[in-house]
């Protein structure tokens, strides 16, 4: 560019120095010719100075651009690294507290206002179980405290320790504390400790998890509330898109329907589970599970209490095997499975359970003597429950209980020796019971719940129970079980 | 004869049709953990995902089918920072399955490789349903998706290294296709940059970070807590001095409240799909950004 234009002047200049030619002298020609020599080399020196610059300036430029682009690889070497930082520093390490277990803390309270006396409390037609049945005491009173611990051992093991602690006798219990496998594979689980029985639906679930206050009442005679063994279980789940497992439970049979309380004095198991579900979805709002139990134990001397005709109490006892199978049913519904707003749960189980063995009368001689017959009943039960979600934070629910006290037959009865009023608590009645209930959660963590029950588990006297409960979920994250 | 060639052909047409190699088992917590698969892997992954966009990843249940996925998946894909501490764990120990279980290489927590936002100085309930190691709704941010990308292409090959090169190239492409897309996306959304926004629930927090947007309230009183009216209408109030650019709420979340704010302050709500599956348009990663924008874009003037 700048050559070019430096041709054009020197081309002008010229064409301006054949007009003065003609006009000039000889020595005016070579003084002209001197000038425009001196103004060449001048201008060739200025261009000279200035391409010079200009190089210069283009040098620079390239540099900059070397060294910009080093600051931007810089730069982003350091954004990398202050990301990978950032990372770091964001993510605390995972696994529950560090190396310290999940804790969680259960804490639960209740008022009671029932018609009939709490401590009088039994279901007729059935085998008292001596078990934790009866409603709550009257008035306020404190329920059980529940307090959790869980983690992972290692890659083999995952263990579980949840103590109720009771605030009438200042005691903690052990409800379970087990440990399962982790690296089993090919879908078994082995389980080994004390954990609540896979009987059924209801049993496995803790009671600060239930849609009502209190069990059902075949629960309640069929498994004396709530059945926590001490064995073993050995879980399959089929490598199936319907989920469906199998599962076993050996184990001491250390409570009802085993007994006596706390299990035999023997080597090897007195009771054992055999269980299966099968669960899946229907459509894009529904899910399912159906399972069936085979609760089968021998129990020895596995006592109760009761009035005889003379209106003694007496101790009686039962030993032989007690069969019982378990068919239960969970449908949940959500719209589009988001149950944030509305959900629908509907839970059923019907129980049957057969009992064969020697029935011993008065154990302590204490009214008529000790006396041993045969025993055998075929006994049922069933429960229906639905709890509806109607928006955030608002359930409703009602559930209906039936138990069919069937046939009880016994020897000491049969033979002559006593008479039917002697086992006044197992005389054929079919209790029954309707519960309606409401609860508020303001969050994940709390319950507020009022629970209005007619119960008819007496012959002859109907319990109006009015409970208002709440349940408060303190520490680590419960489970959303189904 | 012929017929028998017929079905030596169909048979031989059949087989080849069916894919190369044994697919991996993906169970990803999330949709968009399962489209990140699908693009890492391809054919060489079957992906299910245990929840939707329609659901609240925090409020899932372990329901049975989901038992049986996770019994046979390979790879499990969460998001983690706790937003599957009610279901995952129990989904981990009930299957039976060892292949999956955390520590395992099929186990891969997306968010363990994004910067988190949020993390709170004071971890204390009454702050509502926090999360201790920060807001992991990560996906929203793309830059987020495609540093998971490179780890979890990392972990496919380790997985499957006979067919290492196939997720190679196909993480390169996606990791291409990704850059230009995130170009494009933040060009198009320069002028959202500082505008004010209400969201539902503090699941927008990468994307709003991303795009500079400002975030002036929710309509959760706090994290996890359904809107009450007092809340609205203490927002109501606040919008009618500084209003917001717009509302924006997940799919899966109840339009309602949201309505509710845009009527009585009279500022636009819009629903966006959270993630992929959300919307019509939010068929994969990209479709769901594209689909997130162009929401946006049209909704705030």
């Amino acid at each position: 560019m700048i050559r070019k234009i430096s041709a054009a002047l020197a081309v002008s200049a010229a064409l301006g120095l054949c007009h003065a030619a003609n006009a000039a002298t000889e020595d005016d020609l070579k003084d002209l010719r001197e000038q425009v020599r001196q103004m060449k080399l001048d201008y060739e020196k200025r261009i000279d100075a200035l391409e010079r610059r200009l190089q210069e300036a283009e040098n620079a430029a390239v540099r900059a651009e070397a060294t910009a682009r080093n600051a931007g690889a810089t730069a982003s070497k350091a954004a990398t690294a202050a990301n990978q930082a950032a990372v770091q520093a964001s993510s605390r390490p995972t696994g529950e507290n560090a190396m310290n277990p999940g804790v969680s803390l259960i804490l639960n309270g209740i008022y009671s206002n029932l018609s009939q006396d709490p401590n009088g409390f039994r279901i007729n037609g059935f085998v008292p179980t001596m078990g934790d049945v009866a409603p709550t005491m009257r008035g306020l009173s404190l329920g059980e405290s529940e307090l959790a611990f869980a983690a992972n051992i290692d890659h083999h093991f995952r263990g579980t320790l949840i103590a109720s602690i009771s605030p009438d006798n200042n005691s903690a219990a052990i409800e379970e504390g087990y440990l399962q496998t982790l690296s089993l594979s090919n879908g078994f689980t082995l389980k080994a400790g004390r954990f609540f029985s896979s009987v059924g639906y209801q049993n496995q679930i803790h009671a600060h998890a239930w849609d009502f206050a209190d069990a059902p009442l075949a629960n309640k005679v069929f498994l004396g509330n709530q059945l926590s063994e001490e064995g073993v279980q050995l879980r399959w789940v089929a490598p199936t898109d319907l989920y469906l497992d199998v599962g076993l439970e050996l184990g001491r049979g250390r409570q009802f329907p085993g007994g006596p309380d706390g299990g035999r004095n023997k080597n090897g198991f007195g009771s054992s589970n055999l269980f299966t579900h099968a669960g899946g979805d229907i459509g894009a709002s529904t899910a399912w599970q159906a399972g069936l139990s085979y609760l089968s134990t021998s129990a020895q001397d596995r006592s109760y209490n009761d009035l005889d005709a003379t209106g003694t109490t007496v101790s009686s006892s039962f030993s032989g095997r007690s069969r019982l199978w378990v068919l239960d049913g969970i449908l949940k519904w959500a719209p589009n499975r988001n149950n944030t707003y509305t959900n629908f749960k509907l839970q059923g189980e019907y129980f049957r359970r057969s009992e064969d063995g020697n029935l011993v009368y008065d154990t302590a001689a204490a009214s008529l003597g000790t006396q041993t017959g045969g025993f055998a009943s075929r006994q049922s039960g069933w429960y229906l429950q639905g709890v509806y979600q109607f928006m955030p934070m608002w359930r409703i629910g009602y559930r209906f209980d039936q138990l069919n006290s069937g046939t009880t037959t016994l020897g000491l009865v049969d033979s002559g020796a006593l008479g039917a009023a002697d086992f006044p608590v197992l005389g054929s009645y079919n209790p029954t019971r309707h519960t309606l209930m409401a609860d508020w959660s303001p969050s994940e963590f709390s319950r507020i719940r009022l629970q209005l029950a007619r119960d008819r588990s007496r012959r002859g006297a109907t319990d109006n129970q009015v409970l208002l409960q709440y349940i408060m979920s303190l520490g680590a994250h419960g489970a959303h079980k189904f | 004869m012929k017929s028998i060639f017929k079905l030596v052909i169909a048979v031989a047409a059949a087989l080849a049709a069916l894919p190369a190699f044994a697919a991996i088992n993906v169970f990803a917590c999330e949709p968009e953990w399962g489209a990140l698969a699908q693009e890492l892997a391809g054919d060489g992954v079957s992906v299910y995902s245990g929840t939707t966009a329609l659901q609240d990843p925090h409020r899932i249940e372990a329901r049975p089918s989901l038992i049986a996925r996770v019994r046979s998946a390979d790879l499990v894909i969460c998001t983690g920072a706790d937003l599957e501490v009610g279901w995952l764990p129990l989904l981990l120990t009930q299957s039976g399955n060892a292949k999956i279980q955390p520590g395992s290489p099929g186990f891969f927590e997306a968010s363990q490789y994004a910067a988190k936002i949020e993390i709170p100085k004071i971890v204390d309930r009454s702050l509502g349903d926090i999360h201790p190691s920060g807001n992991p709704h990560v996906h929203l941010d793309p830059r987020n998706i495609a540093t998971v990308a490179q780890v979890l292409g990392e972990r496919f090959i380790r997985l499957d290294p006979a067919n290492a090169d196939v997720y190679r190239t196909r993480a390169a492409s996606f990791q291409e296709r990704w850059r230009a897309a995130v170009q494009h996306w933040e060009q198009q959304a320069a002028r959202l940059r500082g505008a004010p926004i209400v969201v539902y629930h503090r699941d927008m927090s990468y994307l709003i970070n991303w795009l500079g947007l400002r975030e002036v309230g929710s309509l959760e009183p706090k994290p996890g807590i359904p809107p009450t009216p007092s809340h609205l209408a203490e927002i109501v109030e606040r919008m009618r001095r500084e209003p917001a650019k717009a509302i924006v709420y997940s799919a899966y979340n109840d339009p309602r409240a949201a309505e509710f704010l845009s009527e009585r302050a009279r500022i636009p709500a819009v629903m966006l799909p959270f993630t992929v599956g959300g919307s019509d348009r939010a068929r994969d990663l990209f479709g769901l950004f594209d689909d997130t924008l162009a929401r946006l874009l049209a909704t705030v003037k």
